[in-house]
């Protein structure tokens, strides 16, 4: 059976005045509809860069796809016409971006950026677009949609501007909904209201999610399976549970030792030694061991393959038999 | 809204007061007799002069000069030249021209400006771009009236496509003169939409309206041009204002008969009232551009809130 | 992809000051380079004449009056019959002499006025931003004739007094840009931690603006201050021109244009030679402008 949307090997650079920086390292992964994936990794792992892949908005230059597909059910996207990725956007994958405020145009009303899709994709009239902008706005619980719809992105808090930008992505009913660190820039209460809605949204419309983000909160709550993401590379891949009861790489294990924890107060928090590589010199085989506990010889000398560790569960560790044991 | 343009018109008043005092001290604080040359080869005779000094009320102190001849403006009273012409005749004679001059340069430069700043944002480092920039770099170090004679000279006196001095100011006459008057500030205009795009296009904004699918042509021309061009009308607007009082060079080498040829030959006959006059024009129209202009960008920008 | 670009601009070399930062990019433009050799040529003139030409600029006969230029004389003889090439030589002193006294004016006035006002802010600020209203209202090119005219009118006048009045014009005309720059850089700057944190801890007023602002401050006025130098000179050369700025016995290019202006037709050379020399020194001082800008503005990069 084909996934709903398959990226597959995905290699991105980044063509810089300073060098190339290699962004994406063959990263792998699939969501299925009515299925939340969750992308987990520390800024600069590759994660949005993805999405950006997926979607078709790189940044060219200075980034460049240079090896690897995008299936949306079946279909390479990387191989598609432009015509067709743009059919794709929106109407197979849509995406809904961290920062709200930046991510919706400042000088149009919230209800033009709705409509606008709906004219020009769905060929709708004005009238008919701007109910449909206004019921849209209600499914995301913005009171007053009828008024609201004629105000502009500033006029709105920051959780009313992330449900508008959601209400802005279902507009054209799409199959996959990449959320790209939608909570990150809003309050921890409007956090958890934003993460219901998508959850919610999610279930009833039976999309695919997948949901980026460096939050094991937020991820622990809502992802039935989690891809963990580090230089550019998928470390491991799990379904929630799994990877939350015995984690399969070390860096996942030290993620969640950083973590707070109620039932471990008064021990001190572990925190991650070291910094995640320059992008533009990567270490020779894991990038992960000179921040690893447990590197050998062997980290360093050889770059680990995807280890299976049971169903659908990988990691890219020399050792992820005996860390999954713990 | 309302509060702010009448705080706006309240504060307009001293710089309006203050401009054309500085002007008036100035022109009629000049060393020597105003009404020399005034008669012809001989003095004046005495009568003569007791009768305009006591005309533009020259014996008075300064300020109760200024005053007196304020006095005189609010009732709509421009005064008479020291020849006895009506200060505000000449002007109305003479505005209109200097405006249509403004309004074709304004036209050229934002349709040449604003197309090579698009151009060449849409472009980054391309031949165009680099083909935008150094014209505009040469257009800004070009004093105005050298192009305006190497224009008269190549286009008029060579090539022999246009007149070399404007007889009546048709539109069509005027098209010469307004590039030549416009070529300044056009490459500031392609300047900043250069900028403007070049900044927009890797806004957030741009992102999501590539991933809601829209097409290219859209997400340039109505979601990047948008929010591109507000500085640039707002620039475009102070330079109406900057125009109308920046035309004399241009005027005086394409013989435009405006307002610019008028003040010149005013202040070099020493004749106070019409400079003073004419300044005063200029001012007002400066200042109720200037307000326009913020209240323009309000409308163009919904963020910009006046309270 | 911010995330990305952050992660590389951590990998930079040692870290510079922004100036530092500033020369090591500047030191690669070609355009900075071409700018500075043109300068230094016209500083060069300015300086040393002789060294360009053994003409006398003063020299005029009538009988070589619009001659074209030849072997002899390569850019040709003016209507009066002065030699073209040595007058444009020794026109470059006058310019640049106008032209830094009048930036130094502009940017001391302005920027000191500025860096008050926005540092200080309240009544000062107002009055002073009111004042420089005026200023700003006045069309330049009209406010500088009705200046120059007051000034002219005080009859024959050496060639001191002469340059003076047009630097002192050009100056009163100009200040308040230099000071909005610096009113709006500074209050910018005011809001900064480390200007809130001096202040926080007791330090004095002088002190504060001397320490923490300035150097924070002179960037912009910096880039305007390299690009009106370019201006001014060609503000010179157009009060020249209209004839009310620099004149006999002063030789500066806005001089000749003037003289050349009449007989356009006859002798173009007269014209496009001077008006060469100014366009390109205005040229450069605006190149050098704007690579300095984009050196400074990280944004740019």
């Amino acid at each position: 059976m084909t996934a709903l949307l398959e990226v597959e090997d995905l290699h991105v650079e980044f063509r810089t005045r300073d060098g190339v920086a290699r962004v994406l390292n063959g990263v792998g992964y699939h969501v299925d509809a009515g299925e939340t994936l969750a992308v987990l990794g520390e800024s600069g792992s590759g994660k949005s860069v993805t999405a950006q892949a997926v979607m078709g908005i790189l940044d060219t230059p200075p980034a460049f796809v240079t090896r690897g597909a995008v299936r949306f059910h079946g279909e390479d996207l990387l191989a598609a016409t432009d015509d067709r990725r743009r059919e794709v956007r929106a109407e197979g994958i849509a995406m809904i971006f961290q920062d709200a405020l930046s991510a919706l145009n400042p000088v149009f009303t919230v209800g033009f950026q709705i409509e606008e899709q709906l004219r020009l994709r769905r060929g709708m009239s004005r009238a008919d677009a701007r109910a449909r902008a206004i019921e849209l706005l209600d499914l995301v619980r913005i009171p007053h949609a009828r008024q609201r719809v004629r105000e502009y992105p500033h006029q709105f808090s920051g959780g009313m501007r992330q449900r508008a930008m959601i209400a802005m992505s279902l507009a054209l009913d799409p199959e996959v909904l990449i959320a790209d660190e939608p909570t990150t820039a809003l309050d921890v209460t409007v956090q958890a209201q934003i993460m219901d809605l998508l959850a919610e949204i999610q279930r009833e419309r039976h999309m695919g999610l997948v949901l980026i983000t460096h939050d094991l909160g937020v991820v622990a709550e809502v992802a039935d399976r989690i891809v963990v993401m580090y230089a550019g590379r998928i470390v491991e891949q799990a379904d929630a549970l799994s990877l939350f009861r015995n984690p399969g790489h070390p860096y996942t294990a030290a993620l969640m030792r950083s973590l707070p924890r109620i039932d471990a107060k008064g021990t001190a928090l572990e925190t991650i030694r070291g910094l995640p590589p320059s992008l533009l010199r990567i270490p020779p085989g894991c990038p992960f061991h000179p921040r690893c506990p447990r590197a050998e010889d062997v980290c360093q000398a050889e770059v680990p393959g995807q280890a299976r560790l049971g169903l659908g569960r990988t990691s890219a560790c020399h050792f992820a038999e005996e860390v999954v044991r713990g | 809204m309302g509060r702010y343009v009448l705080r706006r018109l309240l504060q307009m008043i001293p710089v309006f007061i203050g401009t054309t005092f500085l002007i008036y001290a100035l022109v009629w604080a000049v060393p020597g007799d105003p009404f020399e040359g005034k008669c012809g080869e001989r003095d004046c005779p005495e009568a003569y002069v007791s009768a305009m000094r006591d005309k533009f009320n020259l014996d008075d102190p300064l300020v109760v000069q200024y005053g007196k001849y304020l006095g005189n403006l609010l009732r709509g009273d421009f005064g008479l030249t020291s020849a006895g012409l009506s200060v505000g005749e000449r002007i109305a004679a003479t505005f209109p021209v200097t405006l249509k001059l403004a309004l074709v340069a304004l036209l050229i430069e934002a349709v040449i400006g604003i197309t090579a700043g698009v151009v060449s944002g849409l472009r980054n480092r391309g031949f165009l771009d680099s083909l935008v920039l150094v014209s505009t770099l040469f257009l800004i170090s070009i004093p105005v009236f050298v192009t305006g004679y190497v224009v008269q000279l190549v286009f008029g006196l060579q090539l022999g496509l246009i007149s070399p001095t404007v007889t009546s100011p048709t539109i069509g006459n005027l098209i010469v003169p307004g590039f030549v008057l416009a070529s300044l500030s056009m490459a500031y205009v392609a300047r900043l939409s250069r900028a403007g795009i070049a900044e927009n296009k890797r806004a957030d904004y741009v992102r999501t309206a590539l991933a809601k699918g829209l097409p290219q042509k859209r997400v340039v021309g109505v979601h990047m041009l948008r929010n591109s061009l507000i500085p640039v009308i707002t620039f475009l607007g102070t330079d109406l204002g900057a125009f109308l009082g920046g035309a004399i060079v241009t005027e005086g080498i394409f013989n435009v008969p405006g307002v610019g040829g008028l003040v010149f030959r005013s202040i070099l006959t020493k004749d106070g009232a019409m400079v003073t006059g004419v300044v005063t024009v200029l001012v007002l129209v400066y200042l109720l551009m200037t307000l326009l202009v913020d209240l323009l960008y309000a409308v163009l920008d919904p963020r910009i809130r006046y309270d | 992809m911010t995330d990305q670009m952050a992660v590389l601009a951590t990998d930079r070399d040692r870290p510079r000051g922004l100036f530092g930062d500033a020369w090591h990019e500047l030191r690669r433009r070609p355009l900075f380079w071409v700018s500075v050799s043109m300068i230094l040529l016209v500083v060069l003139m300015a300086a040393a004449p002789s060294l360009f030409t053994s003409g006398d600029p003063g020299l005029a006969q009538l009988s070589r009056s619009r001659q074209p230029p030849s072997a002899e004389a390569w850019f040709g003889y003016d209507n009066q019959g002065y030699d073209i090439y040595t007058r444009v030589i020794h026109g470059a002193r006058a310019s640049i002499v106008v032209g830094v006294l009048a930036t130094i004016g502009v940017v001391l006035t302005g920027a000191t006025i500025g860096i008050l006002a926005g540092f200080y802010g309240g009544w000062l600020d107002a009055v002073v931003s009111r004042v420089a209203d005026i200023f700003v209202g006045v069309p330049f090119v009209l406010g500088a004739i009705v200046i120059l005219t007051t000034l002219n009118a005080g009859g024959d006048a050496g060639p001191v007094r002469i340059v003076a009045q047009v630097v002192l014009s050009i100056a009163v005309l100009s200040w308040p840009v230099a000071m909005r720059i610096m009113r709006s850089t500074a209050i910018a700057a005011k809001q900064q931690d480390y200007v809130k944190a001096a202040r926080a801890l007791g330090a004095q007023p002088g002190r504060i603006i001397a320490k923490h602002m300035l150097p924070n401050c002179v960037a912009p006025v910096l880039v305007y201050s390299t690009i009106a130098l370019g201006a001014f000179i060609g503000a010179e050369a157009t009060l020249s021109y209209l004839g009310i700025g620099l004149r006999q016995p002063v030789v500066s290019w806005g001089v000749m244009i003037n003289s050349a202006k009449d007989y356009l037709r006859v002798a173009p050379h007269a014209l496009l030679f001077p008006a060469g020399f100014l366009t390109a020194t205005v040229l450069a001082f605006v190149m050098l402008g704007d690579a300095v800008r984009e050196a400074l503005d990280p944004k740019l990069r």
